[in-house]
């Protein structure tokens, strides 16, 4: 893949082309054009059922197209940080057995030093070293979240995919995820996020993709964040005010649109 | 006191121990895979759709462990590529497929009588059935089990807490559900005749819910079910002795016994934990 510097987004590492997909007979996504490079921030945005999830799950390479070719480069590292609602946590792991899954087995099962050592750097730089022998149900949803982060991160990626990560959280913690990741970016980790969080996640990110069955509309959250873009994508008429310089979504009564999950 | 130690010296029944302890283990460690995999029925199913193998073979010599082998490996594939497809309805297919097995095996030996193992050895599990060569066999499925476990442990346990994930991360899950059906189809194959089909199922799921109930940490729980069903198999196969009554039944009583024991200290408060294995709410 060749390098796009005019952007100033760098290496193109997944390409989605007119990418086509559903499910029996529905299609949730068409004709979908993306690019996602290495020094991407991007923030997928989009109502429940717009297909945010698919797109993950296409750039994931786990959902497979219909129609339309993916291209990735070669060898790419993607680290994937699931949903929350999704994972079984009654499962008996501890949180440095859930992030050892990540380092494929040499050998032996239990980790060696070197494995053992890793683990705990991830788990420490994510603030959670201390957590590591507990069983992953006993950690708080933001402690949840840097756990798989970190289980992603000891595979060193290069592209980071995370669905819905600052869903479940308080505000606080939600504050902390957003530093956390603009860390990560600013190490060099392309990350893609998916959020429903309009005012306190999508509009602090660099680069948005409006969703809803195809891509509305990309760029920043200046060109995205649009009263005419959120009523194509979310159904449903939006005021868009500006404080600090960032765009505030208010819904028709003028009450601030939801945070968090909806 | 002679009476306690009476059965060991019957050679025959020594063999039994030794089997049952085995069978107990092995079916132990397969048992968490299966538990935390939400397939519990599949245990079920697949030692009857196996029985229809049984039958079969008997009624055409062929040996025992080569057909009903077979018989199962198909059928523990077909069942995990129906588990698959949730849209259909993979319990009602297991049920459908599996009970289908065990009925035409039910009416091939009722109409042609049995070559091999005897039918309510087959059902019921039996210590006067065991010979050398059903020791040797499920000493070898034991230990192969267990390589596989080991040499695949990150893999197996990746693609059991989150298939998606592993699938993307470097597991070959396709290949790991495979090597899993495969080592769960030759446990209860061989765990056959010491347990019976109708019972087998059940020593794949209560050590494994025992163990969960008390520990939280994965390599625990492999370890503890294994522990727990070898115990099981073992006292379980000496009540047979002196109840009378066939072994398969007594190592799922003595089983019972435990998890009715473990619920009972631990006040039943970490039935929670064994109750939801499957479950994914956050």
């Amino acid at each position: 893949m060749t390098a796009d510097d005019r952007t100033g987004r760098g290496e193109e590492l997944v390409h989605l082309a007119g990418v086509d997909f559903g499910y029996d007979h529905h299609a949730v996504l068409r004709g979908v054009d993306l690019s996602v490079c290495e020094r991407d921030f991007i923030g997928v945005v989009g109502p429940s059922g717009s297909g945010k999830t698919t797109l993950l799950r296409l750039l994931l390479g786990t959902n497979k197209p219909q129609r339309g070719t993916i291209t990735r480069t070669p060898g790419i590292a993607v680290g994937y940080v699931p949903q929350l609602e999704t994972v079984n946590w009654n499962f008996p792991v501890t949180v440095a057995e859930c992030v050892l899954m990540a380092r494929k087995q040499r050998g032996l099962p239990w980790p060696s030093r070197t494995d053992k050592a890793d683990i705990a750097a991830v788990l420490d730089r994510l603030g959670i070293g201390h957590l590591a022998h507990r069983h992953i149900r006993e950690l708080s949803g933001g402690q949840q979240q840097r756990m798989f982060i970190a289980r992603a991160l000891l595979r060193r990626p290069r592209l980071l995919l995370m669905d819905e990560p600052t869903s479940g959280v308080d505000v606080a913690s939600r504050h902390d995820m957003l530093h956390l990741l603009t860390d990560l970016h600013s190490e060099g980790v392309a990350i893609l996020i998916t959020t429903h969080d309009l005012n306190g996640v999508a509009s602090h990110l660099p680069r948005l993709v409006a969703v809803h069955g195809r891509i509305v509309a990309e760029g920043t959250p200046r060109e995205v964040i649009t009263p005419p873009v959120l009523e194509e994508t979310f159904g449903a008429p939006m005021q868009v005010l500006e404080h600090l310089g960032m765009p505030v979504v208010l819904d028709l009564e003028g009450n601030l649109t939801p945070s968090g999950s909806s | 006191m002679d009476v306690l130690l009476d059965p060991f010296t019957y050679p025959f029944f020594v063999k039994g121990l030794i089997v049952a302890t085995m069978a107990g283990g092995l079916c132990g460690l397969i048992g968490v895979f299966i538990t935390l995999r939400g397939m519990s029925y599949i245990g079920h199913g697949l030692s009857h759709a196996i029985f229809g193998g049984f039958a079969a073979s008997s009624i055409i010599a062929v040996n025992y462990y080569l057909g009903a082998g077979l018989w199962g490996l198909a059928s523990a594939l077909a069942i995990n590529s129906v588990t698959k497809r949730r849209r259909i309805g993979a319990d009602a297919a297991i049920g459908v497929i599996t009970t289908a097995s065990f009925a035409l095996g039910v009416a091939l030996l009722k109409f042609y009588g049995s070559k091999g193992p005897s039918f309510d050895a087959a059902l019921f599990g039996s210590v006067l059935g065991i010979t050398y060569t059903d020791m040797w066999i499920l000493a070898g499925v034991a230990v192969f089990a267990g390589i596989v476990v080991f040499l695949n442990y990150r893999s197996l346990l990746f693609a059991t807490f989150d298939p998606d994930v592993a699938d993307v991360s470097g597991v070959r899950v396709a290949r790991v559900d495979a090597l899993l059906m495969l080592v769960l189809s030759l446990s209860i194959l061989a765990t056959l005749t010491v347990i019976g089909v109708t019972l087998v199922a059940a020593t794949l799921v209560v050590p494994a819910v025992v163990a969960r109930m008390l520990t939280n940490r994965f390599s625990r729980m492999l370890v503890l079910s294994t522990i727990i069903g070898a115990v099981c198999g073992f006292v379980g196969m000496y009540l047979s002795y002196h109840l009378d009554v066939p072994s398969g039944t007594t190592i799922v009583l003595t089983g019972a016994a435990v998890f009715g024991a473990v619920m009972l200290v631990t006040g039943g408060r970490r039935l929670q934990r064994a109750g939801h294995l499957d479950t994914h709410t956050a």
